[in-house]
């Protein structure tokens, strides 16, 4: 192994970290310390049954319901965990909503803490150097990269994620989208919008 | 003063690169093994989600700039596992020489059971811990000191002022920064105490928001800001 020195454990595993996955499960299945049938219950939560359509539906709702989104944005805890989006890496959310003057953007620079009850595990850019590091310094660049671009009277505010608090972009309701259903209206929630990189808009 | 993992307004990362909004939730089988055993490696109570995170960021410079994002993870989880005594060196090699195939059993190796057994997360516990998951407000003795609108500047230097070298939550470049009280959230365990075994220490957390003029030489817009949360322990009224 080339770093097989005192600090630095984790390179007496194999070098192929499909491999090394493996070993791990291997001999901490053998020493009682996890049961895999654990691990496939926690990899289809989050493959199956949590994601960015719990997201979605809270958004459509805030659309469609002025009380709701009132109390979703002044404190979004209690409306969160009464629709049952409470756990794991949401235990303390912000609800940010997007309007005319102001765009609300989220980033870690430090990880990658997103709100896994709301949006399940985040998608590959979000943890990537390119986004962590230049999400706070050159906003509109990236947001351009995701082919938004904003009007010049639009601020940008960014927010990083540096405690437990995990945000959600509320995005602005789309032109063309009055009298649609909550079902409707959260089929045109993407993911990115909640992250504060995409903008919903009803498909012409 | 900073670590790689501080990263925050860095140059030379080059264009993000979006996925399709469709594409799978783990890109490898493996990447879906290395979170689920982190999680339950994390259910046998041995460290916080702050010691974890440490554990991650120090790693050696050359890994943390090589590792993908599941290596990391992968990492730091068996940094932890052999430092909290969870597993030993000679078990990770005999892991290795293993190949991840369960050995054939001789009884030679089947010792007492490991102390730490009875607390593996089971199957039919994943949900509630889930659900259940690790809020981090805390009652605190210590009183906020400042309040919507007040203004206040990180303080300088930055960096872990318990631990040389240890974990903190302020990025480097809001570090002797100006900016203004957003929100309060409430009293929050403190990371760069509780990620080294030092207790909890909660504090008052704030929301501050800051010009990006502030922030950056070279802001794309007067009028943009950047939000960080920060313990109170991080800011100095201005």
């Amino acid at each position: 192994m080339p770093h097989d020195h005192a600090d630095a454990p984790h390179s007496l595993l194999p070098p192929d970290p499909a491999l090394r996955v493996k070993a791990l499960e291997t001999v901490l299945t053998q020493k009682g310390l996890i049961d895999p049938a654990a691990l496939d219950e926690i990899i289809d939560t989050y493959q199956n049954r949590i994601g960015p359509a719990n997201g979605a539906r809270v958004v459509a709702r805030a659309w469609s319901d002025p009380e709701f989104k009132a109390a979703l944005l002044a404190d979004a805890d209690p409306v969160l965990a009464g629709l049952g989006y409470y756990g794991r890496q949401g235990e303390h959310m912000v609800v940010v909503e997007n309007t005319p003057e102001q765009h609300n953007m989220v980033v870690c620079t430090l990880c990658s803490c997103y709100p896994w009850p709301l949006l399940g595990i985040p998608p590959g850019w979000y943890k990537s150097d390119a986004y962590r590091s230049r999400a706070v310094r050159e906003p509109r660049r990236v947001l351009a990269e995701f082919g938004v671009i904003l009007p010049e009277g639009t601020s940008v505010r960014v927010w990083d994620s540096t405690a437990e608090v995990r945000y959600l972009v509320l995005p602005m309701r789309p032109k063309g989208s009055e009298g649609l259903s909550e079902d409707a209206l959260a089929a045109l929630v993407s993911r990115d919008s909640m992250i504060g990189t995409d903008i919903p808009e009803v498909p012409r | 003063m900073s670590r790689l993992h501080d990263m925050g307004g860095r140059f030379g990362d080059g264009p993000v690169k979006p996925e399709p909004q469709d594409a799978p939730v783990f890109a490898e089988d493996w990447h879906a093994r290395a979170l689920a055993i982190t999680l339950t490696s994390g259910a046998l109570g041995q460290w916080n989600i702050d010691t974890s995170r440490h554990a991650r960021e120090r790693l050696a410079p050359l890994d943390y700039t090589r590792f993908s994002y599941y290596e990391k993870w992968l990492a730091g989880l068996v940094t932890l596992l052999v430092e909290k005594g969870v597993l030993s060196r000679a078990d990770l090699v005999a892991a290795e020489a293993g190949g991840g195939r369960q050995k054939e059993g001789t009884g030679a190796e089947v010792a007492a059971p490991h102390p730490l057994a009875a607390r593996a997360l089971q199957a039919q516990e994943v949900a509630a811990a889930l659900a259940r998951g690790g809020p981090a407000d805390r009652p605190s003795t210590i009183m906020p000191n400042f309040a919507p609108g007040d203004a206040v500047r990180c303080r300088r230097p930055g960096g872990n002022r318990l631990v040389a070298g240890g974990h903190t939550r302020l990025p480097t470049y809001a570090v002797g920064a100006k900016g203004q009280i957003l929100r309060l959230h409430g009293s929050h365990v403190l990371p760069d105490s509780a990620a080294h075994g030092l207790g909890e220490a909660p504090e008052p957390l704030y929301a501050v928001v800051f010009p990006a003029m502030e922030l950056w030489s070279a802001p794309e817009h007067p009028r943009d800001e950047v939000v960080l949360d920060l313990w109170q322990s991080y800011l100095e009224p201005v």
